[in-house]
């Protein structure tokens, strides 16, 4: 007994273990959107937070690799296509919470409770107001119609959050017509794909193309530096089924060293304190519905959201996917 | 300093040959170094063995896709990429070096040195800056907006010429390094020499200097083909699809391991070959410099030629390295506040602390890797050497992926069987000398090809006049190649910091907690569209990088 101690000392040691309480989060969210929020949690529990911050991808074969021994209690990650992938690698353990049950709507989480959504944002319509009015647009249908033949401007297929879209596309409107839509938006690009949706923003504000699609809070931390910046935002999809929303979300790892701790940092993140600073700090919509947005947010107006569940993006990605690389969508 | 730390056994090694026959005993002492090399090739072998283990049936729905809409375009996008930027560092690199190596024009003295500091400037970085200039939405363009009725004529940085452009100016010095060396040790020579047979300066040039400097040219320019082949962030500037963005895409949208990792094996192969082809054409020829004389006078450019030689220098560095310097400087300034902490000064210590680590280690085992070839000179050495620096053209990721993979699996076997499975999560994962080793797959090519050139300019009879004095073995390393190789040694750690430095996707994946640096800090912001935020930590890197460029510049000019 003796020994395993001591040999336990000299791998804490060498792997910088430390004795109080820690709770240990993978997050492929960007560090610091993430680390100010964990802090007011370190702050007012005294349990201290390691971040490992990284992209998604390479931190699932992280928790793959370390198995049972991962020292992961949390992984966080933006995108319910990541979320559904990371579940379905077996990476997450389901939890009974019933704080998480009622701060989160059931759209916005696993049907099984493995990960639960934490903050929300809406990819939608953007347009130059010098050149646009909003009563041209409607849904991302819309912008397939040859009326906006090099006027588009999109992000790269690559970004996830495009195949989300695309893949709840595919969930409501089938293969075929989605297929037929993705063709347009190609055929009405005025310019190569953006590499980010802020670069793509200010094409529009620029007057290189007219509209585009891309996520709302980008616009509104590019409102903070350049408040004339002349693009409008236009929620999609109101007169049908809503404008598509994804989450960032989290998840108690399989092998939590810490799971007791690791739903407890989630039922705080999902909190009203904890939600209000994912509403400032990013400028997303709260996940949890009795948190008001930011008065910028707020002022935007009140989409009618897609109420398919979110987790329909993540079975649908590889299809997205393969559709947009038919079409010739880069 | 450390070698002589690290060899402690050289004096203690009997002279070969003393008890048994000299062909069995030559024979059987050269195992030692065999295994040693094939040991040192393991570094990187073990990840690309975890990389390229799939399941032998592929995927039929994935490969026809793949093969049906994204292969064909994909290898001739990855084909135009390397021949382009090699072409474009060739005619940019070469050119450069044989005009400071051998003429005299205004500003020579300064451009020898500073037409390297682009080695300090992040390919990546070099894209978002030049994109941020050029684009559209850019200064240049809304400058120019004004004054014309539309900007359809302006050429569009996004596309395959920009790509070109922009990898061509981030990885010219390379070449240009190598290059400079081999002229100024032998091209002021080889032009007296041309003169002595009646030809031009030029003629002199293609047929005599050219030719001569061939390996060192080819040593650069094969580290430029290599890192052009596992560039991800570049490319992804651009959204240019290469054979990278193929394995990426293959593994992270479309979630099938096994077509990534056959994706990566075919390109594991592609390289092999590459470097094989390479091996192949140098043949049997043997390069080394026919003994030091004083410098030969330079030739003056004058008038309109001299003023011609510095405005393309002047253009390279400006493109390469100021304009983008000042627009990152921008950035930074409008958001320098909310940037500059002492966090900040964090990232740069551990940047800098685990560079100069990681330039040593790769300093030490390219050395030994070099020594080795040179010593036993077979086939078994010199595959090993090959393969060892094959890491050099793995993308980032997959490498990284490949280091984590059988470093966990080693903790999960010690931790099983200690018995303290729920007590200790980590043995060796998540420690500095992990992140080192996947450092030493990474970036064995760049201090081997340094080592390798300086070892090739050692003569044979160098060795011979050492064995006379009863010189061998280890000894001769550490007495006779250690004082004539501390150039080379010098350029590989340099090279190789420089590199470290600029390194992501390892850093990411194998830096243990709290171990952000400067990269992971670019990472983050760039990850999110941040570019204003992104500005500083990029400036940083490549204020970290310049003393060593400038050093190295300077320790290179030797004529």
């Amino acid at each position: 007994m003796n020994k395993k101690i001591a040999l336990m000392a000299v791998l804490a040691a060498l792997s910088g273990v430390a004795a109080a309480e820690e709770i240990t989060v993978y997050t492929a969210r960007a560090e610091q959107l993430i680390k100010p929020i964990l802090g007011v949690f370190e702050q007012e529990t005294g349990i201290k937070v390691n971040v490992v911050s990284g992209s998604e991808g390479p931190l699932m074969e992280r928790l793959k690799a370390e198995g049972s021994n991962t020292p992961a209690d949390i992984f966080m990650t933006v995108d319910a296509g990541n979320l559904w992938q990371a579940n379905n690698l077996g990476l997450f353990q389901p939890v009974k919470s019933a704080a998480l049950a009622a701060n989160v709507p059931v759209h916005l989480r696993d049907p099984g409770n493995n990960w639960f959504g934490l903050s929300v944002r809406a990819r939608t319509i953007f347009y130059n107001k010098l050149t646009v009015k909003p009563e041209q647009l409607s849904s991302y249908e819309d912008l397939a119609s040859p009326k906006w033949k090099g006027k588009l401007c999109l992000r790269t297929s690559k970004k996830v959050y495009n195949q989300s879209l695309v893949g709840t596309m595919i969930g409501s409107y089938g293969p075929v017509k989605t297929e037929r839509i993705v063709k347009g938006w190609v055929d009405n690009l005025a310019a190569p794909v953006f590499a980010d949706d802020t670069k793509m923003l200010e094409a529009i504000g620029a007057g290189q193309c007219d509209v585009g699609i891309a996520n709302t809070y980008y616009y509104g931390r590019l409102l903070k530096t350049q408040p004339n910046l002349p693009v409008g935002l236009f929620w999609a999809n109101q007169k049908l089924d809503g404008v598509h929303v994804n989450v960032s979300g989290a998840g108690v790892t399989k092998h939590a060293k810490n799971a007791k701790g690791a739903v407890k940092l989630l039922e705080w993140l999902s909190a009203e304190k904890a939600q209000k600073l994912f509403a400032d700090i990013d400028m997303e919509f709260p996940a949890n519905p009795k948190v008001a947005p930011n008065p910028v947010v707020t002022s935007w107006g009140k989409p009618k959201q897609d109420l398919i569940n979110v987790s329909e993006a993540g079975s649908k990605q590889a299809q997205a996917v393969m559709l947009m690389d038919r079409v010739g969508y880069k | 300093m450390q070698l002589e730390k690290s060899l402690p056994s050289a004096e203690r090694s009997p002279p070969p040959g003393a008890a048994m026959p000299a062909g069995i005993s030559r024979r059987l002492a050269s195992w030692p170094g065999r295994l040693l090399a094939l040991a040192i090739s393991l570094f990187t072998v073990v990840p690309l063995a975890v990389v390229m283990t799939s399941s032998l049936s592929p995927d039929p729905a994935i490969w026809q896709h793949l093969l049906e809409f994204a292969l064909p375009e994909l290898l001739r996008n990855t084909l135009v990429m390397l021949l382009g930027v090699s072409a474009g560092v060739l005619l940019i690199g070469v050119s450069l070096a044989w005009l400071v190596a051998v003429y005299q024009f205004p500003g020579r003295r300064f451009f020898s040195w500073a037409l390297m500091l682009p080695l300090a400037m992040p390919a990546y970085v070099l894209a978002f800056a030049q994109v941020g200039i050029f684009e559209f939405t850019g200064p240049l363009q809304s400058l120019l907006r004004p004054h014309f009725d539309n900007m359809r004529w302006f050429p569009e940085i996004r596309s395959t010429w920009g790509l070109l452009l922009v990898m061509s100016l981030a990885f010219y010095p390379y070449v240009y390094l190598l290059a400079r060396n081999a002229f100024a040790t032998m091209g002021r020579r080889a032009l007296e020499v041309g003169q002595s047979l009646g030809l031009s300066p030029r003629q002199g040039f293609w047929r005599i200097a050219l030719p001569m400097a061939r390996p060192w040219i080819m040593g650069g320019l094969l580290l430029v083909v290599m890192e052009s082949l596992a560039d991800f962030g570049t490319v992804a500037v651009f959204n240019y699809d290469t054979f990278t963005t193929a394995i990426y895409k293959a593994w992270f949208a479309l979630f099938s391991l096994d077509t990534a990792k056959q994706l990566a094996s075919l390109l594991v192969v592609m390289v092999l070959v590459l470097l094989l082809l390479e091996q192949y054409s140098r043949g049997r020829r043997a390069y080394s410099q026919a003994g030091r004389t004083a410098p030969l006078p330079r030739l003056t450019l004058t008038g309109w030629r001299g003023w011609a030689a510095c405005a393309a220098a002047s253009l390279v560095l400006l493109l390469a390295f100021v304009l983008p310097l000042l627009q990152l400087g921008y950035w930074a300034s409008r958001d320098f506040a909310n940037q500059f902490s002492a966090d900040f000064l964090g990232y740069a210590w551990r940047s800098v602390l685990l560079s100069l680590l990681a330039a040593v280690l790769v300093t030490l085992i390219a050395l030994v890797l070099a020594y080795l070839v040179r010593r036993d000179g077979g086939a078994v050495v010199k595959l090993a050497a090959r393969v060892a620096t094959i890491g050099y053209a793995i993308p980032g990721t997959v490498l990284a992926v490949g280091v984590f993979v059988p470093v966990a699996w080693l903790d999960n076997q010690i931790i099983a069987l200690l018995g303290l499975g729920g007590e200790v999560t980590a043995v060796f994962k998540g420690t500095l000398l992990a992140m080192l080793l996947a450092f030493v797959a990474r970036f064995l090519a760049v201090g081997h090809s340094a080592v390798d050139a300086a070892m090739n300019r050692i003569t044979r009879s160098h060795d011979e006049a050492a064995r006379n004095l009863g010189v061998a073995g280890w000894a001769l390393l550490y007495r006779v190649y250690l004082p004539l190789l501390s150039g080379g040694l010098f350029t590989a750690v340099l090279m190789v910091f420089v590199d470290v430095m600029k390194e992501m996707p390892i850093t990411l994946m194998t830096r243990p907690f709290g171990w952000d640096t400067l990269s992971v800090r670019v990472y983050n912001m760039t990850s999110e569209g941040m570019w204003d935020q992104a500005a500083l930590p990029a400036i940083a890197i490549v204020l970290a990088g310049l003393l060593p460029t400038i050093l190295l510049s300077r320790q290179q000019d030797v004529a």
